[in-house]
């Protein structure tokens, strides 16, 4: 079945993108929030974790941290609340990596 | 309650420090009563709460690492604790309490709660459930 | 599609609350039903009424309550976590002799077998925390 990850913290302040990563599966989508945005920028060190998998990024949060779209690294989504929802009812259930 | 449903409560912090573990394992006691499917995983620093030897006599906080050791009466057979957390943390399944269920099946033999998993077997488990709580 | 949101900290000190919020109103606005909105740990703050925020913030509490009345949610405080913290209905003030209370309007104070249950009857469990 397939999950919704959300990670909403800095990969600089915790583990639970990296923990992610380790437990996303084909079919699953990861969605950054909050803090967890700033791991999407191009050239940073985390954004390498990233690589292969289905990213989508919550655009407010984006906006709010002063990150444009034009910072983020290549093919991630970009998507607004609505967005959020759609992903949360397009997949099977979701796990807030908190 | 027509519905069983597949409960997977992920446990990823430390006890003592903040109150989530303790409250985690509060839902898991009250949510035994809904007769559901449930598994509990302890990942990253999760697995801390189950040290054994727990002593907060120092701290004035209560110790609710003995509540671990009831969860086979509430019918909780199923502590998954993910291999790559243990050891990166220098422990191993020694460090921990043992936690037991009685098989009524069985004469009440008495068993194992706690299965040491790696991180794509844990990560198996999460896909197989329907519902995940986080704290 | 039926959702149950858990929120696990207060107001202002972490973004939980707000993108809670976020979440179930943009759910409510396509058409989706809110199961219930269940406050948990530190999330049980988003319930006293007490709160002065200044005048050019949000208001984190009225929203919920405002939310609430609009749509006609169940926001259900966690009465153990509520306990610890000290938010007090009527009922809790009587049962356990406090000399007020705080809850806001629309939040109720239950057990936590409704997150349980929001759990079993939710299609979709979304949880917001630190």
């Amino acid at each position: 079945m397939s999950m919704l990850h959300l990670v909403n913290k800095s990969p600089y302040e915790r583990n639970s993108l990296d923990t992610c990563v380790g437990y996303v599966k084909a079919g699953d989508t990861l969605l950054l929030i909050e803090d967890g945005v700033y791991a999407a920028m191009s050239g940073s060190k985390a954004a390498a974790k990233l690589s292969g998998l289905d990213v989508a990024v919550l655009g407010p949060d984006l906006a709010a941290r002063g990150i444009g779209e034009d910072r983020l690294i290549d093919g991630v989504t970009v998507v607004d609340y609505a967005g959020f929802v759609d992903l949360a009812t397009d997949k099977d259930k979701v796990q807030s990596w908190l | 309650m027509s519905t069983t449903k597949k409960f997977m409560y992920v446990n990823r912090k430390a006890p003592y420090g903040t109150i989530y573990a303790w409250e985690a394992l509060e839902v898991v006691l009250i949510g035994a009563a809904f007769e559901q499917d449930v598994t509990l995983a302890f990942v990253d620093d999760g697995i801390y709460q189950l040290i054994g030897g727990q002593d907060t006599s120092g701290l004035e906080m209560k110790n609710f690492s003995p509540t671990y050791s009831a969860l086979g009466d509430y019918d909780v057979k199923k502590i998954y604790v993910e291999k790559e957390s243990l050891e990166e943390r220098g422990l191993s399944i020694d460090d921990l309490q043992h936690l037991t269920w009685e098989d009524e099946d069985e004469d009440y033999a008495e068993k194992d709660s706690i299965q040491v998993v790696t991180r794509a077997e844990m990560a198996d488990l999460f896909a197989d459930s329907d519902v995940m709580f986080n704290f | 599609m039926k959702f149950t949101i858990q929120v696990n900290e207060g107001p202002y000190q972490h973004q939980a609350s707000d993108s809670a919020y976020q979440f179930t109103k943009s759910a409510l606005e396509k058409g989706h039903e809110i199961f219930r909105v269940f406050f948990y740990h530190d999330g049980v703050n988003n319930g006293t009424r007490l709160t002065t925020p200044p005048q050019d913030d949000r208001n984190v509490v009225r929203r919920w309550s405002e939310l609430g009345e609009q749509y006609k949610l169940d926001l259900v405080i966690c009465v153990a976590a509520a306990q610890r913290r000290g938010i007090v209905d009527d009922g809790e003030a009587k049962r356990n002799g406090k000399d007020a209370t705080n809850i806001a309007p629309g939040f109720r104070i239950s057990g936590l077998g409704q997150l349980v249950e929001g759990a079993i009857q939710a299609e979709r469990l979304v949880v917001f925390g630190d």
